[in-house]
């Protein structure tokens, strides 16, 4: 693969709303990203596998719960940061971005904020430094847009808990050291388990042949008897609020992310546009690949704007869940549009791993669907404006 | 060791450049800086010498305005200690080194590194100044350099080939590219960056004796022209005529 050149546009100087610390981390990450992960992530994609070797880097870059408080050995940052992480590594990567998803929003949060004192300190700083993963399992085979309908259970046998059960396409389960588990008790609440590789009956099998997030690693979690002590409940949650505070917090991350995938498509076309000669002149010089390209900008624009205000209102702590939502839906959307374009103007160059294109297209078939489907969280807005619940 | 590290900034190897109205200065709206690529290895030099002593302090110490805070902030999220920015615009070399050695005889420093030259300017005079000003030994374009805190064994390069040497400390060393790889900021690095000291400091001159009345860029490059290889006549009336360069 090329040298990555990457620059991100910035139309309206939003780069002034931003704070020194914040370009800093942003920066950073993106060397580090040019640096360690566009050189392989090509390869890794095409073979199916997850570069594992990167997961103590990800770590130190901040990769893995940086708002979380620094007492726990998280860096203590804000919410804009986490956001910029999370467009830097999807810029890359839409996988790496999952990963890290998954690892700070849906395991470490939980833990974080439902946890006990001492499943604070002893898993946090563990999960922050990348020395142990987690995976979150909320879907199941028979319930995806509906998690509520969840079958996984336990059962209280005095002294230890009895899980039983299926999740399924859950992201890092093939290597994960840990699991936050959704399942119900005996009343029917929801309730999430930290289940830990090597508890007799739990395996992780993976899936194979996806066409997308394929430098991710994606698996089902099966439960068989499961014994779970009593100190891995999370003590702070009971239902399905428990799962969908996490999810809040992983669907403001994927809104960013999305933003990184959309910009790295636009930049590698616009280059290629004043690049690739056809009829004498650079293909830009077209006014319909001008059109393209100026349509990707502009939604690229309103995408940063969004994000940037999502992201004060989750520092004020006034963010709410339909906000949340309408940013990952659109975000989403207008990255996979903006990867079709770009993908045409890169011609048959576009559909070859010489150019990022293909793989962020195929991999936002996946972030359109997860954490929510573009329908359902239409229908989420939906409800919030005519308070009128369309799901059912 | 207590190491000075010189450290300047420049712009981003992708701006493109414009010169003011006046053709005196660089147009500097919507030019990104960042530290000069010479430096930051000296930078990064500078921690892992320290890192292999087990102790030590790192300055990075700066001529310019507050612009540049947020690449001191950088250093200093890289590893740096402490930093020390002079207030004064950079006009030349000799000012430059001038600052420099006003900051370096109040420290007490083992060892002053600066950039073999900056990108910008391309000067490349700097350290070997500010050597002769301390009157100390200079290492130019060091390519290696290992140390126990008194004498350190270092590597450079001269006309069409290295040369190696011992030398005792203090001395400057100016920093070629393969003496390390530079670091990038981590999270831990930008968070402990916050509380660390950055001293602003008054200038001993408000500019040096160099004036530039203006600044020309190349000229651009004209589109390549065949000519049919039997037909010498023509590429020498055009060399001759057109180019004027025969
Ligand atoms: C690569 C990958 C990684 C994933 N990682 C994880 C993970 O780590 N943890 C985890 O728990 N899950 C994970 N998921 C699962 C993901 O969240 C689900 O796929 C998603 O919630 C959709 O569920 P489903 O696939 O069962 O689709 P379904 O819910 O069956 O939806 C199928 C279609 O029906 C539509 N639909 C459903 N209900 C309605 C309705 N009421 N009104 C209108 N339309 C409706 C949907 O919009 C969709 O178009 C992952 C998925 C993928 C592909």
């Amino acid at each position: 693969m090329k040298t990555d050149r990457f620059q991100h546009p910035d139309h309206y100087l939003i780069d002034e709303l931003l704070t020194e610390e914040h370009k800093l981390i942003r920066d950073s990450v993106r060397e580090w990203v040019k640096r360690e992960l566009s050189p392989i992530i090509e390869d890794y994609a095409q073979r199916a596998e997850f570069p594992r070797h990167i997961l103590r880097g990800l770590g130190e870059i901040g990769a893995f719960g940086p708002s979380l408080p620094a007492e726990y050995g998280c860096g203590g940052l804000d919410q804009i940061s986490y956001g910029l992480i999370m467009q830097e590594l999807e810029r890359c990567d839409s996988g790496i971005r999952s990963t890290a998803s998954v690892q700070g929003s849906l395991v470490m949060f939980p833990i974080y904020a439902y946890g006990s004192e001492e499943q604070k300190r002893r898993f946090l700083p563990k999960l922050a430094g990348g020395e142990l993963m987690g995976c979150f399992g909320l879907t199941e085979p028979d319930f995806g847009s509906n998690p509520g309908g969840m079958i996984t259970n336990y059962r209280d046998r005095g002294n230890h808990y009895v899980l039983n059960g299926a999740k399924m396409w859950i992201s890092n389960a093939p290597f994960a050291d840990i699991a936050i588990v959704w399942a119900k008790n005996e009343e029917g609440r929801i309730h999430g388990l930290i289940v830990e590789r090597g508890m007799e009956g739990f395996t992780t099998p993976e899936t194979h042949n996806k066409w997308s997030l394929r430098a991710s690693a994606t698996g089902e979690l099966v439960f068989d008897d499961v014994k779970v002590p009593k100190a891995n409940l999370l003590p702070g949650v009971s239902g399905l609020k428990g799962p969908m505070s996490c999810l809040d917090s992983a669907r403001y991350g994927i809104a960013w992310g999305a933003v990184g995938a959309a910009m790295d498509c636009y930049d590698s076309a616009l280059n290629y546009a004043r690049e690739r000669i056809q009829f004498d002149k650079p293909i830009a010089a077209f006014q319909l690949t001008q059109k393209k390209l100026a349509e990707m900008v502009t939604e690229i624009t309103k995408a940063q704007l969004m994000n940037w205000r999502l992201g004060v209102l989750k520092n004020e702590g006034r963010a709410t869940t339909a906000q949340i939502s309408m940013a990952k839906r659109n975000n989403v959307e207008i990255a996979l549009r903006i990867a079709r374009e770009a993908r045409q103007i890169h011609g048959g160059m576009g559909i070859t791993g010489e150019y990022p294109i293909m793989r962020h297209m195929m991999n936002l078939e996946s972030v359109v669907t997860y954490e929510g489907t573009h329908d359902i969280h239409l229908l989420i807005t939906g409800m919030d404006i005519t308070g009128i619940a369309a799901f059912r | 060791m207590n190491i000075m590290v010189c450290l300047s900034q420049v712009p981003d190897t992708t701006t493109r450049i414009v010169f003011t109205a006046d053709g005196k200065s660089l147009d500097k709206s919507g030019v990104q800086f960042i530290i000069n690529p010479y430096d930051e290895l000296a930078l990064t030099k500078a921690l892992e010498l320290n890192e292999a002593l087990g102790s030590g302090s790192v300055t990075v110490v700066h001529v310019g305005r507050a612009d540049s805070e947020s690449n001191l902030r950088k250093a200093m999220a890289i590893g740096a200690d402490k930093a020390i920015r002079v207030d004064a615009d950079a006009t030349d070399s000799i000012q430059v080194a001038r600052e420099l050695k006003a900051v370096a005889t109040k420290g007490n420093y083992d060892l002053i590194l600066c950039g073999r030259e900056s990108i910008d300017y391309n000067g490349g005079v700097v350290g070997g100044l500010l050597a002769e000003l301390l009157g100390l030994p200079l290492i130019n374009i060091m390519t290696s350099m290992s140390s126990n805190g008194k004498d350190a064994e270092v590597s450079f390069d001269v006309d069409g080939g290295r040369a190696f040497a011992q030398v005792s400390h203090p001395f400057v060393a100016t920093c070629q590219k393969e003496l390390t790889e530079p670091r990038i900021p981590n999270m831990r690095g930008i968070m402990m960056a916050r509380t660390k000291p950055l001293e602003v400091v008054s200038a001993e001159t408000d500019s040096g004796p160099t004036q530039v009345s203006r600044f020309d860029l190349p000229p651009a490059k004209s589109g390549c022209r065949f000519v049919d290889p039997a037909d010498m006549d023509q590429l020498v009336t055009l060399l001759h005529e057109q180019s004027k360069v025969i």
